[in-house]
Formats: C-alpha cells, sequence, structure tokens
C-alpha cells in the first residue's frame, strides 16, 4: 500500500479511501473521551500464537458459538473449527481480533456480524455470508451462495469461487472480492464501498445503486437501472492491483481491462421526479 | 418455507429410501408439518405400482371422537370398493400392502387405460391416489423425515433416484392432500417438489382443467406437476418443458422433478429460492441447504448454487 499513501487524498475524494485491513471499525463512532469510558462485554485480549482446536461435529451451532467465545476468553487467538458440516450461523458476532479457520463448509449467515476477526473458510458458505460485516477480512476458499456480503460496511470479504445472486446487495462499505462468476441484481442498491468480481455477471448489475464501485473482469449479461459504465483510472489500477495481489488472485485479462460500473445517479432524488421524468430514468 | 432435495445415481441402484431420509430429515427446520418421498425404484416393465390414500389423517384422528368410530367403517368400505373396481376392470393383483389405517400400495398387471383405471379409483369417496407407475412410489404423510420413512418402511428401499419435500404449510392445509411431491395425473412415473410461490397459479390452473386436467389440492405446487406431464405428453423433451416452465409460470420457485430415467431442477428467473448442487461420477445430490447434501456426503466437496433461470437435467 505504499504508493496508496501519496494518493491517499485523491483516494478519498474518490471513496477510495484506504480501510484497515484487521482491527477495530468501530473506533471511528466514539470519541477518545468516549471510547475511554466503552467497554464492550466481552472483548477480550488474546494472543495469535495460542492456539486451539475446536470439533464441531458434536455440536449446535449455539455451542459452537459459545465454545469460540469460551476460547476467545481464555486468550486464545488462533482458533480452529473441524467438522462444521455447513451448519448455519456458526462464527458470527465476534467483535475481536482473532485468527478464525474453519476446516470445512458453513451453513446460512455464516460469519455474520463481524468486526474485526480474520476468518479462513475452507469450503462453501450458504447464503447471506458476513452480512454486517463491519471491519476484520473473511475467505472463502470455495464456492458462495447468493446475498453474499449484504449490507456490509467495511473490511474485505472475499470469494475465490463462484457466489450467487444478489451479491453485495445494499453495501455500505467495505470491499467484496469475487474470484469467479456473481449472478443476477449484484450490487442492487449499492451505497457505498467496492465489489471486484474477475468473471462473468448476471443481470441486471448495480441496480438502482447509490454510489461505490464494481469492477467486473468478465462479461456482463446486463445493467441495472441507472448503473452505468466509468472511466477506469490509474488511481483505480494501482488499487486492484495491490487488493487482487493481497488475496493471490488475477484478473483473467489484467486489471486493466476490468469495467467498472458506477451510478449513474439518475434515481437520486427519485421521489421528487415527476412521472414523466421517472419513466425516462427508469 | 419447505425444504427439498433430490439425489440420482449414475447407472445403478442405490439405497435411495435411506439416504433420501437422511438427506430430509437435515431439513426438517424448514418444514416440519410433513414429509413426502418420490423414489424410483427398479421399472416393472409387466407390473404398475399403485400407492393410495383411503382418507386423511385428520378423519383418523380429529377431534370429533364419534367420527373415528364410523371412519374405521368408511375405510374397509373404501377399500372395498377400490378392490372391487379393479377386479371389474380386469386387474391381475400381485402384492397387496397397508402401512397404516389409510395408506395402501398394490402391485398388479392391467393392459388397459391407466388414466381410466385411475378416474375410476379416485371416483370413490376418500380416495386418492399418490402416484401410479412401473417405478414411482409416492410417498407422504404428516411428519419429520425419520417418522415417515419408518411408518412406509422406507430404509430398505433401493433404487435409481428420488426427490423429496419437507413443508411448512403456508398457502394450504397440513394434510396429505397439500403434501408433497405431487403426481402428475394420470401420466405414470412423473413427480414433483417444489419450494416458492407461483403468482399465475389459478390462470394456469383453469387453462389446465378447460383442457380435462385434474386437481386434487389447492396447492400451487400440483400445477407444476401437472404442467410438466402435460408439456411431456404434447411432445416436449423434459428439458425443453422447463426450460419452457421458466417461461410461462411466474413467481420465484425452484423446483424439482424426476420421471422414470431423469432428474431435472429450475430455478425462477429471480434466484429467490435456495439451491445447492454437488456433482460427482457417481451420483448427483441437491438441495435447499448443504447441510442436507453433508447428512450423506461428509466428506470433503465442492458444491455451490445453479443461478437465476437455470435448467439442469440428470440421467440415471
Amino acid at each position: 500500500m505504499a504508493d496508496m499513501n501519496n494518493t491517499q487524498s485523491d483516494a478519498h475524494d474518490m471513496g477510495l479511501h484506504t480501510e484497515q485491513l484487521a482491527g477495530r471499525s468501530r473506533k471511528v463512532f466514539f470519541t477518545a473521551d468516549t471510547e475511554e469510558h466503552f467497554t464492550p462485554a466481552w472483548e477480550c485480549p488474546v494472543d495469535f500464537q495460542r492456539e486451539a482446536e475446536l470439533d464441531a461435529s458434536d455440536l449446535d451451532s449455539r455451542e459452537v458459538n459459545q465454545r469460540i467465545r469460551d476460547l476467545m476468553s481464555e486468550g486464545f487467538g488462533s482458533i480452529t473449527v473441524r467438522n462444521p458440516g455447513a451448519r448455519h450461523g456458526l462464527g458470527v458476532g465476534i467483535l475481536n481480533r482473532l485468527r478464525l479457520q474453519f476446516d470445512g463448509s458453513l451453513g446460512y449467515f455464516g460469519c455474520g456480524l463481524l468486526d474485526g476477526p480474520n476468518v479462513r473458510v475452507s469450503g462453501r458458505v450458504g447464503w447471506s455470508c458476513a452480512e454486517n460485516m463491519m471491519s476484520g477480512t473473511v475467505v472463502i476458499e470455495k464456492n458462495a451462495g447468493s446475498t453474499f456480503g449484504a449490507a456490509i460496511r467495511g473490511g474485505d470479504l472475499v470469494c475465490k469461487g463462484d457466489v450467487g445472486s444478489r451479491t453485495g446487495i445494499d453495501m455500505k462499505g467495505g470491499t467484496i472480492l469475487i474470484g469467479g462468476r456473481t449472478g443476477a441484481f449484484s450490487g442492487f442498491m449499492m451505497q457505498r464501498g467496492r465489489m471486484i468480481v474477475l468473471g462473468d455477471a448476471g443481470k441486471n448489475l448495480g441496480d438502482s445503486m447509490y454510489d461505490g464501485l464494481i469492477f467486473i473482469g468478465g462479461k456482463i449479461q446486463s445493467l441495472g437501472v441507472d448503473a452505468v459504465e466509468g472511466e477506469l483510472n490509474d488511481l483505480e489500477r494501482k488499487w486492484l492491483a495491490e487488493k487482487l495481489a493481497r488475496y493471490g488472485l488475477e484478473a483473467p485479462r489484467g486489471v486493466e481491462n476490468m469495467t467498472k460500473i458506477v451510478s449513474g445517479k439518475q434515481l437520486w432524488n427519485y421521489d421528487n421526479l415527476e412521472p414523466a421524468e421517472k419513466k425516462l430514468v427508469l | 418455507m419447505c425444504g427439498i432435495a433430490g439425489l440420482i445415481y449414475r447407472g445403478e441402484q442405490g439405497g435411495i429410501g435411506r439416504e433420501m431420509t437422511s438427506m430430509l430429515h437435515s431439513l426438517k427446520h424448514r418444514g416440519p408439518d410433513s414429509t413426502g418421498f418420490a423414489l424410483f425404484g427398479p421399472v416393472q416393465e409387466e407390473q404398475n405400482i399403485l400407492r393410495f390414500k383411503l382418507a386423511e389423517p385428520q378423519e383418523m384422528f380429529g377431534e370429533n371422537q364419534q367420527s373415528n368410530f364410523q371412519i374405521e367403517e368408511q375405510l374397509k368400505e373404501r377399500r372395498r370398493l377400490v378392490d372391487e373396481r379393479l377386479q371389474g376392470l380386469g386387474v391381475e393383483l400381485h402384492d397387496q400392502q397397508q402401512f397404516t389405517d389409510y395408506a395402501c400400495r398394490y402391485s398388479f398387471t392391467y393392459q388397459g387405460d391407466g388414466a381410466d383405471l385411475a378416474r375410476r379409483i379416485e371416483d370413490i369417496e376418500g380416495v386418492e391416489i399418490l402416484s401410479m407407475g412401473k417405478s414411482l412410489e409416492l410417498v407422504k404423510d404428516l411428519g419429520d423425515a425419520n417418522t415417515v420413512a419408518a411408518r412406509y418402511e422406507l430404509e430398505s428401499f433401493q433404487g435409481s433416484h428420488g426427490i423429496g419435500h419437507t413443508r411448512m404449510a403456508t398457502e394450504s392445509d397440513v394434510d396429505i392432500r397439500s403434501a408433497h411431491p405431487y403426481w402428475a395425473f394420470p401420466f405414470n412415473d412423473i413427480a414433483v417438489v417444489h419450494n416458492g410461490q407461483l403468482t399465475n397459479y389459478w390462470t394456469n390452473r383453469r387453462d389446465m382443467e378447460r383442457r380435462g386436467h385434474r386437481f386434487t389440492s389447492k396447492c400451487d405446487s400440483e400445477l407444476i406437476a401437472v404442467y410438466i406431464a402435460d408439456r411431456l405428453n404434447q411432445g416436449d423433451t423434459l428439458e425443453a418443458a422447463m426450460h419452457r416452465s421458466i417461461e410461462e409460470l411466474d413467481g420465484v420457485f425452484t423446483y424439482l422433478v424426476a420421471t422414470r430415467g431423469q432428474l431435472g431442477m429450475a430455478k425462477d428467473v429471480m434466484a429467490a429460492k435456495p439451491l445447492v448442487l454437488y456433482e460427482s461420477e457417481q451420483c448427483v445430490a441437491m438441495a435447499s441447504e448443504e447441510v442436507a447434501i453433508r447428512a450423506v456426503f461428509p466428506q470433503e466437496i465442492d458444491t455451490w448454487d445453479p443461478y437465476d433461470g437455470e435448467v439442469m437435467v440428470w440421467q440415471t
């Protein structure tokens, strides 16, 4: 990111401000004075050198999540969960620094409501992975279901395979990086943040997006309402190269040939438009 | 919400009853009201397999205790009428089984018109055919998968493929009539399970009824079974019929259809209902949630979601 520092002010203006890839994003919501008196109920210092394993074979989701919390409170900073068995709601609500590894697949709503941990899933994840993530990283080695990264606000969410439909719906920040293909309605009502898709994108890409940036490496089946093609600039090319390298991914045709999609902003103040104008926009 | 699942072995028979039970039991949380199986056993070219019910469970165990005394006699009479009509049609019965007070399985030889036979049986008050064919055996009842499988002795069922459903009743009653799978009356060996809602159900149903198709329920899923059978009857391939259904059926849905040698999936253009797929050289498995696939394939496997408007068909 060294080169990025020189252009940080430009990047900020363009919505490409740098983010903490690990750590507590919520710090920005409190003043120094407030934060001094604010102690989350279960924030705990952990040591990344202390490693623990957890076999989920005979545990339900609630028990697995409770065990992760218990291990964190005991100071374990690196936790590996074996045999997650595609159960729903695993690894959710972790507001702490942690290295968390799932050896296997997760079901629905895995890794939701995260703020801080670095998670790796060796298998596939079901629908709504990492919903509402605030910060940290979640890396999926295989495929993911629909509504991947819905409403995330920060952090990096990576799927190295294909994802389903409505990826990044309502996203408000952070970065979603897809190594393969994404389905229909990806980036629907996106408000901020960046989405990178190295493969093809399904129909209605970026439908009704307010803001944010989408980069597509493959073909786009169709653009959604008010999504338009933008011009890729040098800063974005650098940023893309940096981001892909960080996760060991490459754009099949090179980052310089990726397509950038932005909001046409014709839907802004939609309610104030006359009916005839609405028809023109849609 | 409902859960659907399917499993097809490539070129071999297997413990389809046991494995479908495991898959469907894993989906119990998506629909605890009823569970149904459409299992395809070895094809019996010379024989027909008929699964039918004599009454709804509510009639047996209703709050009105007086009804219970009456229903026992009614069930005997209904079954006597079924036997009488089959005999009258010249059916050669080979085997008769009764799994509950209201659920029967017959195997028989019959050279006549199957549709005519089905209509004559269903003409008896309270009697409904669940399936008829050379391979298909359709079982559905109230309760979870383990309960239904035990009641109908499905653990030992050997076959090539099957589909199943766990139902959460939303738009129709909790009864067998509204449970899935649906047999495509009167066409042999076609069954459908569905997760979703069809928004042009009545338009299509009226059109089908005008053309002579019969419906036993007000469940929109039944329409898919009849629709597919109607298209097959008009000469479409299964794949073509399913592609056409994506165009003509409105709503949000994912459905599975199984015929004597095929199993297919279709997803609506919004991709609003889930399905996860696993494909290997030996078999193809699919379910609303991966947890159902993991119930029979606990080892590390690659799974993925089909996309909007997608149709896939596999052969046994």
